[in-house]
């Protein structure tokens, strides 16, 4: 076994085992880090496929940002684990079935019928040289440019959605301006009096 | 004798050499570290016109010595009801990181562990993990200022990352590579050349946002000490507190070697370029050396122990105003200002590009 394969089935073992605990595990804070490992696993067997860019992207956008975030909803949510593992037994049957579903569809579509190495080549080492991000960019850039501002347009509008959703003004509420605390000068604030000693 | 080495040298096997070189970039750096602590009490000391440190060695030189040794023989206290496991793992989630990084910094043009393509990117995605060995620790403390401490700084690191990000988006657009190396190599020509004369605002957000991302004062709430005790690390005792420390100087160094790399052109010389010199004795000035790229370095780290011996702490709405309201729109507008110099092809692209 070459050297690159033992790291391969390291990474996917600890993949699959990660990926299986974020479920499995009784703690959901534990959960979101054993789904923060199975993100990190993720990257490394894609810079195995020499796709750097996307492996570092990955760690960047999903451990560095969007884990942060649902971690901090996690600690801050009291989840009461009792009440979440209630009718277990009674949703066991479906869960098998959608899941049975599920794996008998991805299979049909991303089997080795259709991405084995019959249909794809396996690919050659590029050289040490090579730039996976200029390749990518200036694919994005051209061929798939509609594509990829579609894709920003559509994150625009649900960032705005979500705002507008969220957002209400409520008249109670006191706001600063900061813009006017700094402004402010002393004498605004300051009166000197002059009175005699008593 | 240099030939025995050498040969020695490539005989080892690669993980081997890999290994040494490792070594040889984390030792140097965890003294900088130590000397970083004793160069913060004393630079502090000295602007509040005290002596600081000066009783353990010779002008107390010993002083980050001794305090390593005692932290180490410090017995390392958990908390009833911890996480045991996370809560030791958090020191080592917040160090390794700020290690990791230093492999793509190119500390000259030779002089570097790994030449990666988007070394720039790798930096960003690892200075972005750092934040999970602070919010760990506030959890796994099971302490409630441990836990505001960590809540608040995620969330000044989640906000000023973002705007590092734009600020880096724009050095990478001068230079047209997400490389280290090449970043350096594009500023060659004189002083004028260096990124951080077209990209004034973004050297600003990016120098300041780093002073946020380590949380040093004046963006130091996360552990405010008048109201949350010490913040995230308030559980944590001797040699596991001393990790988080160690982490958070070891970031200030990455953040201040990243400032002169990205723009005041690196290992480069100031006095490239300044034809007077040659032939003179002081033409050695104008070679690049890794001795140019430390004293940035070190110029960088004094202002971030100057920063926190002038500024008061920001308040917190405050922090998250300047992030949000005033940074990111800086670097948006700047990067459409950029983008114009990139068509009308001024500043660093007027040659060439």
């Amino acid at each position: 076994m070459s050297f690159q394969e033992v790291v391969f089935y390291l990474f996917s073992l600890t993949l699959l085992l990660s990926a299986g605990a974020v479920v499995l595990a009784r703690n959901t804070v534990h959960s979101a880090l054993f789904l923060v490992l199975t993100f990190f696993t993720t990257s490394a067997i894609w810079l195995l496929l020499e796709a750097e860019f996307l492996a570092i992207t990955l760690i960047l956008v999903y451990v560095g940002a969007v884990m942060v975030l649902f971690l901090f909803v996690i600690m801050m949510l009291d989840v009461d684990l009792a009440k979440l593992k209630e009718g277990f037994i009674q949703y066991l049957p479906i869960g098998v079935l959608v899941v049975l579903v599920m794996s008998a569809e991805m299979i049909m579509v991303v089997g080795s019928s259709k991405f084995g190495t019959d249909a794809y080549p396996i690919p050659v080492p590029k050289a040490a040289d090579y730039s996976n991000t200029k390749d990518l960019g200036s694919v994005l850039y051209t061929e798939y440019v509609l594509q990829f501002e579609l894709a920003a347009v559509i994150l625009l509008v649900a960032i705005i959605a979500a705002i507008a959703l969220t957002m209400r003004r409520r008249p109670n509420t006191k706001y600063q301006s900061p813009a006017k605390q700094v402004m402010v000068k002393k004498a605004d604030r300051l009166r000197i009096v002059k009175m005699d000693s008593e | 004798m240099l030939e025995m080495m050498l040969s020695v040298w490539d005989w080892m096997p690669e993980a081997l050499q890999v290994l040494i070189k490792i070594v040889a970039i984390v030792a140097p750096l965890m003294l900088a570290v130590a000397y970083t602590t004793y160069a913060e009490r004393k630079v502090i000391s000295y602007m509040q016109v005290r002596i600081g440190p000066n009783r353990v060695g010779p002008r107390g030189w010993l002083q980050p010595i001794a305090d390593a040794v005692k932290l180490m023989f410090k017995e390392i206290v958990i908390p009833t009801n911890a996480n045991r496991f996370l809560f030791l793992m958090a020191p080592i989630l917040s160090i390794g990181p700020s290690l990791a990084a230093w492999a793509v910094i190119p500390f000259n043009d030779v002089l570097l562990l790994s030449s990666l393509d988007a070394s720039l990117l790798y930096i960003l995605a690892l200075t972005s993990v750092g934040v999970y060995g602070v919010i760990i620790a506030g959890w796994a403390s099971n302490s409630k200022y441990a836990m505001m401490g960590a809540l608040r700084s995620a969330a000044q690191i989640v906000a000023y990352e973002i705007a590092m990000g734009f600020a880096l988006v724009g050095v990478l657009m001068a230079a047209g590579s997400l490389n280290l190396n090449d970043i350096v190599l594009g500023q060659q020509g004189s002083m004028a050349s260096w990124y951080v004369w077209p990209l004034l605002p973004l050297f600003f957000v990016y120098f300041i946002s780093g002073v946020a991302e380590t949380n040093r004062a004046p963006f130091d709430v996360a552990e405010g000490e008048s109201e949350i005790v010490a913040g995230f690390h308030v559980e944590y005792s001797g040699m596991a507190f001393a990790v988080f420390f160690l982490a958070e100087y070891a970031n200030i160094i990455l953040i201040a070697a990243l400032t002169a790399i990205l723009f005041f052109g690196g290992w480069l010389s100031p006095f490239e370029g300044v034809t007077a010199l040659t032939g003179t004795s002081f033409a050695f000035l104008m070679e690049l050396s890794i001795a140019w790229f430390l004293l940035k370095t070190s110029f960088f780290i004094f202002v971030f122990l100057w920063l926190r011996a002038t500024f008061p702490r920001y308040r917190y709405d405050q922090i998250m105003r300047l992030g949000w309201k005033v940074f990111i729109p800086v670097t948006i507008v700047w990067l459409f200002v950029e983008s114009i110099m990139f068509l009308m092809k001024v500043g660093p692209w007027s040659v060439g590009a």
